[in-house]
């Protein structure tokens, strides 16, 4: 009958009483949200790579090369030589090695190139392999395999003509050779999406007439002239290796390191991703502060209304006290009304996270490529939402002890 | 003992804080079924005494025996719960909790008494028994309190008080709020069902019109002094 009598009570007041719960519906939906983009990222970051034992490149640091070879962010700061790469490729616990060039780009997107290996052992999300539209690959020297953002972005068709530019945000295009779209990968939600694929021949291939980093004046060979040349690369930016059995991935490891002919870095992806989570920590643990801080000022917000609608209420507490409810019925009542509307604000706080994630959803994807999954709540989620009823609960003892202080002082008799 | 509803010796009361006000009432009885009118303007102590004789604050030295029991030797949880057993509270005005039903602004009190409600027996059906009484429209139990006129509010408020016979009735100006057709009609229903609950009536008000009807009429001044200031 009390909670009835409540409930019957923050009706009555259901334009002050719906703000406020508002106020703690948008708090919610944006920690929660905070924290589900968090998860989000993670698992994305995650999923861009499995299956993949060991990522070797030039010494530098591991996040760094991880985050250049994987998520195409930032540069190398030396290449692998090839020398190196067939050492490595010739070891007996390599299962199989896949090399990575980078350096060109095409528009805002960066062009890699690899071996035909690249599309049978890259597995993301969980093992699930690439797969290509119309396409068998990298048959020419010239073709070129398209991520799907790519395609989109630049509304590319398989048969349509790329031309590839000198290093990245540059001026100087290959535009003597230029490429054909072969292939267009599906739909990842990885770096791959917006990465355009060539052969590492073609990379060789296209910088023939180049030396250090500029085309060497007035020299141009002939698309035929380059056709017939051997054009074994000379160095790789990074290589993917897949090892024969998980138990020989550090003996493998320490050997790269320790590579004698010149200075290598071999690193485990999930170990360099782990390191990388310790650097965002921080900020995502500022993020996270500064919703958390958003759910107290709803709460804050909870707490004046209660205490502003005390004076109006003194009447109905000398009603209460007459008849016989005792000073702790009215404090109870008073926080019984808080929980409710702090219950009923995160459950409206998640149903607005739902509409927003799936307004969101496409659009987060194809601008970050970041997939936020939509799934039932966590146990996690519920905790916090338990946390904001138990925080109103805590809030709203304040301006209860006042009405239980006032209700002592007034008696039942109060004067209006 | 029994046979007095009321009984007050030698009370006295001071509000807490600076300048408090402060009442004392040597003597005064109310009898078993007796219905009595107390004369007083406001600030005369009334609020304070019907405060004292409900229970809600304690008196400081004396005793306030409500049907035989002495307030002053239960603790306030008790108290609260011996108001809500054995009195009715009739407010001058503003008497329901708007946004709840009659029939739960009638049932609140027996909430609070478990005794109260064993002794109204099947309390839904009693409350409307008690609304017919009243002249109160039928369906009226459902309606929410806050869209009744002020007539048909202060009868559901006797019928609050009256629900499962508490042995004291108290009202505190309950007519005032009304104009003089509908006053004499709420008297008289009011004193039809308090006799017919066999309860005694403790009523307050300015009007001495009103003291024909009680068996007896008190002057506040004749029973209680005040005092204000160091206490």
């Amino acid at each position: 009958m009390i909670l009835r009598l409540a409930i019957g009570s923050l009706r009555a007041r259901a334009l002050t009483v719906g703000m406020t719960v508002l106020a703690i519906a948008l708090s919610v939906a944006l920690f929660l949200g905070v924290e589900k983009t968090r998860t989000g990222a993670r698992a994305s970051f995650a999923d861009t790579i499995s299956g993949t034992d060991l990522i070797v490149g030039a010494r530098s640091g591991s996040v760094q090369l991880l985050l250049y070879s994987v998520f195409r962010i930032g540069n190398a700061t030396n290449n692998v030589t090839w020398q190196s790469y067939q050492d490595i490729a010739d070891r007996p616990e390599v299962d199989w090695i896949v090399p990575i060039s980078l350096g060109d780009s095409h528009r805002q997107f960066r062009v890699m190139g690899t071996t035909p290996a690249f599309f049978e052992h890259y597995k993301y999300r969980g093992g699930r392999s690439l797969s290509i539209s119309n396409s068998h690959g990298l048959q020419d020297l010239y073709d070129a395999v398209i991520g799907a953002d790519v395609a989109e972005t630049l509304g590319y068709a398989v048969g349509d003509p790329i031309v590839v530019s000198h290093g990245l945000a540059s001026f100087t295009a290959h535009d003597d050779q230029p490429f054909r779209v072969a292939g267009i990968i599906a739909k990842t939600g990885t770096p791959v999406d917006r990465t355009v694929i060539v052969s590492l021949e073609a990379i060789e291939a296209i910088h023939v007439d180049w030396q250090s980093g500029a085309q060497i004046p007035g020299q141009s060979t002939p698309v035929d002239v380059i056709r017939n040349m051997d054009l074994k690369p000379t160095a790789i930016t990074a290589a993917l290796v897949g090892v024969e059995s998980r138990l020989q991935i550090f003996g493998l490891q320490r050997w790269i390191n320790e590579y004698p002919e010149e200075p290598l870095l071999a690193i485990l992806p999930g170990v360099a991703l782990s390191e990388l989570w310790q650097i965002v920590g921080i900020a995502e643990t500022a993020l996270l502060g500064v919703s958390a801080m958003v759910v107290v000022t709803a709460l804050l917000g909870m707490m004046a209304m209660i205490f502003s609608s005390l004076n109006e209420r003194r009447r109905e507490m000398a009603i209460w006290r007459a008849m016989g409810a005792r000073p702790t019925t009215i404090l109870g009542l008073l926080v019984c009304e808080a929980m409710l509307m702090a219950a009923i604000g995160a459950i409206l706080g998640f149903a607005l996270l739902y509409v927003g994630l799936m307004l969101a959803q496409p659009w987060v994807d194809a601008a970050f490529g970041i997939w936020l999954p939509i799934e039932a709540p966590t146990a996690r989620e519920f905790w916090v939402m338990a946390c904001v009823v138990g925080a109103a609960a805590i809030a709203s003892l304040v301006p209860a002890i006042k009405a239980y202080r006032l209700s002592l002082a007034d008696g039942m008799m109060v004067k209006i | 003992m029994t046979e007095l509803a009321l009984s007050m010796t030698d009370v006295s009361y001071a509000w807490p804080g600076r300048g408090g006000f402060a009442i004392s009432c040597p003597t005064f009885e109310i009898g078993h079924a007796e219905s009595v009118l107390l004369l007083g303007e406001s600030g005369s102590g009334k609020s304070t005494l019907l405060s004292l004789v409900c229970g809600i604050v304690a008196a400081q030295s004396g005793s306030v025996v409500v049907d035989g029991t002495d307030l002053g030797a239960m603790r306030a949880g008790r108290r609260d719960r011996f108001r809500a057993d054995r009195i009715g509270v009739i407010f001058q005005q503003f008497n329901l909790l708007p946004y709840a039903r009659v029939a739960d602004n009638i049932l609140l009190p027996l909430r609070f008494a478990p005794a109260r409600k064993a002794r109204a027996n099947d309390p839904l059906n009693e409350a409307a028994r008690l609304c017919r009484a009243l002249g109160l429209p039928d369906g009226v139990l459902s309606q929410p309190s806050g869209s009744l006129s002020v007539g048909q509010q202060q009868r559901v408020a006797v019928a609050r008080a009256l629900i499962g016979s508490p042995p004291l009735i108290v009202a505190d100006e309950p007519t005032s709020a009304l104009d003089a057709a509908t006053q004499d009609s709420f008297l008289s229903l009011l004193f039809d069902q308090t006799n017919r609950a066999k309860s005694s009536l403790l009523m307050v008000s300015h009007d001495e019109r009103l003291g024909e009807r009680f068996d007896r009429v008190i002057n506040l001044q004749d029973i209680v002094t005040t005092h204000r200031g160091t206490a």
